[in-house]
């Protein structure tokens, strides 16, 4: 009994979030794909969104590994704080989030003097979609990274500080391995939240194509031009936003058993 | 003998001992996560129910519903006021946004009463497949240049936007930006064949409708953009206006119809009548927009 209703309840939940994919699916003949992907805006948009992504995560794993593992070990007020503050961008709505990063960052911003004695600024370039990005998708991998090491055994680094290893040794050799799986799963969160920016890549960076027209801006571009080229545009996104979790998932269920294997 | 028999009572060292901290934390979350659980659980099956549009809506509000040109904005919101003062009872709501915007919308059946937009080429797509009525213009608006505080001594007439180093206008799929393309072309005659390539040049964004243009310019990020003249308004601080030429600029002609599926349409037509009347037209004049003179008709 109480099996069938959570059953339903689950399902109810994953038919609604099934429904507008396979609309998106069944409306689009394979005629109106390969029509929509020649439209000029698709293959600047795939590139500059694939290359936006891949750096944004490469920043933010470069930086958020450190600080995710910084949050996991120190547990004082100062840090809850900072812990809060990461999350912060996951709850602002993304337009806010475009607006607060022009008045941090734009022309007449509070950062300008510093940052731009010449005048210009970071805004309508790729840069300023890069920023926005991180913005926006950094809690998704903070959080989850910082989880992952909160997990982790800390007898294991303790024995492994006492037979001589350093604080580096400890952190790349036994932390980092050992969470691994967790921070990757948060990683795949996170640039799946960075592939789908609009609204703050929209009022940060503009709406150009090749150079800050990424996928999302493009398929709300087309959609008042060209409709099938939104809805090919649409498939491509979900196709590979799809492939991409898949992938993720492959690999962390095969760590995991490798992991079990090992005990 | 008297045996004393002493009870013994057996003392637990204390009373029962109290769970940890950590466990009566565990427990209480529990207890909110449960009830948080059942109470959502609860309220989205009540509204559920009660998720059903009434048949006939009590004699309350008649609400008209008009999809407007993004620039329409302040003035429509004054021909509001002045339209429910002669209307009582009657509400208007408005979904404010680029033309091309509501015309997708209209053409995927979002409900609306009347569409005002800011170009003819928009509304004639629409009649072409049936959504809207005839039409009728009331209005025309007149293209400026914006340039924004840092650069208003350099950029002073339509001849020097090339010397900006960030553009914004409008994408070619809203109207002003299509009238900026005109425009661009129009002025090629006169200031060089490649006066719209050097303009192109150093466009940074195309943004959707055309107060983006004027956000992005009066925020100091684009140098200059084309806009509206009714558009600047509360930003004359902002930004200086350029005036373009008369003989490269566009005028902007504004059709309003009523929606064939209109679930109001007399009232739309009572809209569109109040729109088209001299108190309407009065109220356009008043917000900038180029309207003929009392006593004559627009075609």
């Amino acid at each position: 009994m109480e099996r069938a209703l959570l059953i339903l309840m689950g399902s109810a939940l994953v038919l609604f979030l099934a429904a507008p994919l396979l609309g998106l699916i069944v409306a689009t003949s394979f005629s109106d794909f390969t029509a929509g992907l020649a439209n000029p805006l698709v293959w600047p948009a795939l590139r500059l969104s694939f290359l936006t992504t891949t750096a944004s995560l490469l920043f933010l794993v470069v930086l958020g590994t450190p600080l995710a593992w910084t949050l996991s070990r120190v547990n004082n007020r100062f840090m809850s704080s900072v812990e809060v503050l990461v999350r912060l961008p996951a709850v602002i709505p993304p337009a806010v989030a475009g607006v607060a990063l022009l008045l941090a960052f734009g022309r007449r911003g509070m950062l300008a003097g510093w940052l731009y004695p010449r005048g210009s600024s970071v805004a309508f370039t790729t840069a300023a979609v890069v920023m926005a990005e991180i913005f926006v998708s950094a809690p998704f991998f903070v959080q989850a990274a910082a989880s992952a090491f909160r997990r982790l055994d800390t007898n294991c680094l303790i024995v492994a500080r006492t037979l001589g290893a350093s604080h580096f040794r400890v952190f790349f050799r036994i932390a980092l391995p050992l969470a691994a799986p967790g921070i990757l799963a948060g990683a795949a969160m996170s640039w799946a939240r960075a592939l789908g920016e609009f609204g703050a890549t929209l009022m940060f960076a503009g709406n150009f194509t090749g150079i800050t027209q990424t996928l999302p801006l493009a398929i709300y571009t087309a959609l008042e031009s060209d409709l099938r080229a939104a809805q090919a545009l649409s498939l491509v996104l979900v196709v590979v936003a799809f492939a991409v979790l898949l992938f993720v998932r492959f690999v962390l269920a095969r760590t995991t058993a490798d992991e079990l294997r090992e005990y | 003998m008297l045996k004393l028999k002493k009870k013994v009572v057996l003392k637990s060292s204390a009373n029962p001992p109290r769970a940890s901290t950590r466990d009566r934390t565990r427990n209480r979350v529990t207890l909110v996560l449960r009830t948080l659980y059942i109470a959502s659980a609860l309220t989205t099956l009540v509204a559920c129910r009660h998720s059903k549009p009434e048949a006939n809506p009590t004699r309350g509000e008649d609400k008209l519903v008009v999809f407007a040109a993004a620039s329409l904005r302040e003035v429509f919101g004054r021909e509001s006021e002045a339209f429910k003062k002669l209307h009582s009872g009657v509400g208007v709501t408005f979904n404010f946004a680029g033309t091309q915007e509501i015309r997708t919308q209209l053409e995927q059946g979002a409900p609306a009463d009347v569409f005002a937009s800011a170009d003819e080429r928009h509304m004639k797509a629409l009649q072409d497949t049936a959504r809207v009525d005839a039409s009728l213009i009331f209005g025309q608006n007149e293209p400026v240049m914006i340039v924004a505080k840092e650069r208003t001594t350099t950029i002073r007439a339509l001849a020097d936007l090339p010397m900006a180093q960030r553009i914004v206008v409008g994408v070619p799929e809203v109207p002003i930006g299509k009238y900026t393309l005109q425009i661009l072309d129009n002025a090629s005659r006169s200031l060089g064949v490649d006066f719209r390539a050097r303009v192109e040049a150093r466009i940074v964004s195309r943004e959707l409708n055309v107060r983006q243009v004027l956000a992005k310019v009066t925020l100091g990020e684009a140098d200059a953009g084309i806009v509206y003249r009714t558009d600047v308004g509360n930003h004359r601080d902002d930004v200086s206006i350029v005036t373009i030429p008369p003989e490269m600029n566009v005028i902007a002609k504004y059709p309003i119809a009523v929606v064939r599926a209109a679930a109001h349409p007399k009232l739309a037509q009572q809209w569109v009548s109040f729109i088209l009347s001299e108190q309407g037209q009065e109220i356009l004049r008043g917000a900038g927009f180029i309207v003929p003179p009392p006593n004559e008709t627009i075609h």
